[in-house]
């Protein structure tokens, strides 16, 4: 049965997780920090986690990581 | 482009649009951000031109973003473009509300991006509830094999790992737990559209989805479905 991995990740929670407030909070920093190569995921693992649960702030930052791509290249 | 050593800059605008460092000062900033906060921050044509200016990226920004998002939802051309106008005139209605709040801890363009980001998000939202697909109150427990890729061929057995769920929710979840755990798992409601019609915010959904997901586990370990989290075993 394939699906019992993805419900086993879905229902895994990080306790790092700073949540949707916070993560939006910082978002600008967060996403600069990753477009400029730098270690996001080692000063921020809160946001870091957050990102990888939630849908909506993960589209957030990928659209934001994006426009700030869109600037640099 | 600006790399990360200068985060941490700590910049505000007073009243009369001049920079305080607290402590850092306005040379901290990039000359770009610096020269965005003089001009929006002043006053007459050069205030009206960086305006105009910002109106011009944040419309840019925006339609790029509902074109990335396009192809995953349920709205399409002129529609989709209006989005993006709407998302914009709203972001720079926040940002120059808020330009004082810019604290350069990114570029300014990067801080005005996000606001843009989060109003194509909310409107996207919104349109949800104009030809909804499922009623909020629906369970639709027929989607659920397929939403966590159980294959119909091994029904077998996922059929008494599906039913345990069943039981957990009803057993440990509180009704705001589990309304919203029906919603956006069930239904497919997309979290920022059940803000919404929850007259919610998207930290409060996601809490309460964090904590069904969390005491769902925990039940499901319990009776052996599944391992215990390994982010909680170390």
């Amino acid at each position: 049965m394939n699906g019992r991995p993805e419900l086993d990740r879905f229902l895994a929670t990080d306790p790092r997780d700073v949540g949707c407030a916070k993560a939006m909070e910082l978002l600008h920093v967060y996403a600069e920090l990753v477009a400029a190569g730098g270690p996001a995921e080692q000063r921020y693992p809160g946001i870091a986690a957050h990102l990888r649960a939630c849908g909506p702030c993960g589209e957030d930052f990928d659209g934001l990581l994006a426009a700030v791509h869109g600037d640099t290249h | 482009m600006p790399g990360w050593p200068y985060l941490g800059s700590i910049v505000t605008v007073g009243e009369n649009g001049t920079l305080r460092g607290t402590p850092v000062t306005a040379a901290r900033l990039d000359a770009e951000s610096a020269e965005w906060l003089r001009a929006l921050t002043g006053a007459g044509s050069q205030r009206e031109a960086a305006l105009a200016r910002l109106h011009e990226l944040l419309v840019r920004i925006a339609r790029g973003e509902v074109r990335r998002r396009g192809p995953r939802l349920r709205i399409t051309g002129p529609e989709l473009d209006d989005l993006a106008y709407q998302a914009a005139a709203d972001a720079m209605l926040a940002i120059t509300a808020k330009v004082g709040q810019f604290r350069g801890e990114s570029r300014f363009t990067t801080w005005a991006y996000k606001f843009v980001i989060f109003d194509v998000s909310a409107k996207i939202g919104r349109h949800f509830w104009r030809n909804p697909a499922v009623p909020l109150d629906a369970e639709d427990w027929d989607r659920l094999p397929g939403r966590f890729g159980f294959e119909p061929a091994q029904e077998a057995e996922w059929r008494d790992l599906l039913a345990a769920l069943r039981r957990a929710m009803d057993e440990v979840l509180t009704p705001r737990q589990r309304q919203v755990f029906v919603a956006i798992v069930l239904n497919d409601v997309p979290l920022d559209s059940l803000v919404l019609s929850l007259a919610s915010n998207r930290n409060a959904i996601y809490k309460t989805l964090f904590d069904a997901r969390r005491k769902l586990r925990v039940a499901l370990a319990a009776n052996g479905y599944i391992g215990d989290d390994p982010s909680r075993s170390s």
